[in-house]
């Protein structure tokens, strides 16, 4: 099989409010093997979409819709079912790799506790396996023993990538994973997640406001704007010929190394009708 | 008066840090070394490395937030770093910053109009009725409202924060605006708006700006001069287009093949 997870008419309101949409009636499906990148602004849902395929909507939200993930319907899983699957099938990164780590337990320690709850490891093969994993990371297997706060953040953020592949998942989710990082660092990490994608075979969702990200990193692109997806279709379709006036105006305010373009202010003069 | 705004010589940091069993050893980390830079009035240098390659150390040095051990900095004629309590004072409301941070960088009990006001009151600039006619003004300048002053930190986004931090630096007009890393914590779309913000005030104030940044996008888009930094060294300096079109180093080469959307080149050309 390679729809990894369909998404189908998904929409997200507060629960006191139902009336207000934060995501509305969103439909998507990802492959294995492909990196799907949705863009959009703070506000644009784009978290919250990713949240939900995981269940980790806060319960003051209400979600409508579908999400399949390898083909079953995850609001009929329970939480235990849900515990199996994340961490196992579906891994997730954050964008600060400082707060989602913790920093009194050793980077071994948080690496290896994947593998012990979901696949039993332990003792020799434990410790071969984390060491296995720092490796592919590009972290020396000798730090181990190392806590978060000697990390510099693009080590912190391999720790978080080693932690999210340890049970080799068929998705996986990165939240603005480099908007943390120097642009250097971020170039290492993009390489490496790429990398890793097509060894694992995952299907990725890459969270990202930023286009230049997308262009070096995406097959696919989802745009979204308050909640609602505006433009989708593979990265050259939508970089070269992009249809709708919002992805037009959030391609015209990325810089250029060259310095050719004229930087322009976000504008929403399209909503506006004509 | 000359063209320099400003001009370091020589500056000159270290750290000793503690190494060993027990930390009985140390060692020296150059924060920065021998670092030489000059400011033409009205330009923007940006100043570009990585974490920990000394730029915001030379900031905050030249800026006397942080001793250095030895340098020379000459603002605007006076050798600054000699200046006595007081001198500096005054000195200082010419020399106004911006930080990275807009979240962190405003006091959250403090009304946006009285964070704004701070540096007028503190030099003691006009009476009331005049400190709140020069923050609305500033206010309207940074694209934001009136009344916008009666509110908190919280009520606003992060790229309005950093326009009220930029509203609050410049409200002193002063000469030298430093702005570190001022757009690292905003999402793309805002950094366009905050980064054009910036280029039209320097016109309309005839700003001076050392802009220190880990993003070569955004200075080819904000500097007429550069100078890269690592490890406490400064290893290329020039005007953008020598930087960009052709970086001596091998390190300015490698900072340039790290800017995101080589791809997009390719895609959109």
């Amino acid at each position: 099989m390679t729809e990894i997870l369909r998404i189908d008419q998904l929409s997200i309101s507060p629960a006191h409010a139902p009336e207000r949409t934060l995501v509305k009636q969103v439909s998507f499906a990802l492959q294995r093997g492909k990196t799907t990148c949705i863009v959009g602004e703070s506000g644009s849902g784009k978290s919250l979409t990713a949240l939900s395929v995981m269940k980790l909507l806060s319960p003051q939200l209400r979600m409508q819709g579908q999400v399949f993930f390898q083909g079953q319907d995850i609001s009929q899983l329970n939480e235990t079912t849900m515990q199996h699957l994340r961490g196992r099938q579906m891994g997730m990164i954050f964008q600060e790799p400082m707060t989602s780590l913790n920093p009194v337990l050793t980077i071994g320690f948080q690496i290896g506790e994947p593998l012990q709850t979901h696949l039993g490891l332990k003792g020799q093969a434990l410790k071969q396996k984390v060491a296995a994993l720092l490796e592919q990371v590009g972290i020396d297997p000798a730090r181990a023993d190392s806590y978060p706060d000697e990390l510099s953040g693009g080590q912190r953020q391999r720790v978080m990538i080693a932690m999210s592949i340890a049970c080799e998942p068929a998705l996986l989710i990165a939240d603005e994973p480099t908007t943390a990082l120097d642009v250097t660092v971020q170039a290492q990490v993009l390489r490496l997640l790429d990398d890793l994608k097509n060894r694992l075979h995952m299907a990725m969702l890459f969270i990202t406001h930023d286009f230049g990200v997308v262009a070096d990193i995406a097959d696919e692109v989802i745009v979204m704007f308050r909640g609602e997806i505006v433009e989708s279709g593979s990265v050259a379709q939508v970089l070269q010929s992009p249809q709708h006036p919002y992805t037009r105006a959030l391609l015209a305010c990325v810089p250029d190394a060259e310095g050719k373009k004229v930087l322009q202010p976000m504008t929403y003069d399209w909503l506006a009708p004509a | 008066m000359t063209d320099i705004l400003l001009q370091a010589r020589h500056l000159n940091k270290t750290y000793s840090q503690r190494t060993g069993t027990l930390g009985l050893n140390s060692h020296t980390i150059h924060a920065l070394a021998d670092v030489n830079l000059q400011l033409k009035r009205g330009t923007t240098l940006a100043v570009v490395g990585e974490s920990g390659s000394g730029k915001s150390t030379l900031a905050r040095g030249i800026l006397r937030l942080l001793p250095l051990d030895s340098g020379e900095v000459i603002f605007d004629g006076q050798d600054f770093l000699a200046l006595d309590k007081n001198a500096l004072r005054t000195a200082r409301r010419h020399i106004q910053m911006v930080f990275q941070d807009p979240f962190a960088s405003l006091n959250p009990r403090m009304r946006i109009g009285d964070i704004i006001a701070e540096g007028l009151v503190i030099h003691r600039i006009g009476n009331a009725q005049q400190q709140h006619d020069s923050v609305v003004q500033m206010l309207k300048k940074v694209g934001l409202q009136a009344d916008d002053a009666r509110k908190y930190p919280h009520q606003f986004s992060g790229g309005q924060r950093q326009r009220i931090g930029i509203a609050r630096a410049l409200i002193l007009q002063p000469k030298l605006l430093v702005c570190d890393e001022p757009v690292s914590a905003l999402d793309v779309s805002v950094q366009a708006q905050i980064l054009l913000l910036l280029k039209q005030l320097q016109q309309e104030m005839g700003l001076s700006y050392l802009f220190i940044t880990h993003d070569l996008r955004v200075v080819r888009h904000i500097a007429d001069d550069v100078l890269v930094m690592q490890k406490g060294k400064v290893i290329e300096q020039g005007s953008v287009e020598t930087i960009y079109n052709a970086p001596q180093q091998k390190y300015t080469q490698q900072l340039l093949s790290a800017i995101p959307g080589h791809g997009l080149r390719a895609i959109t050309a």
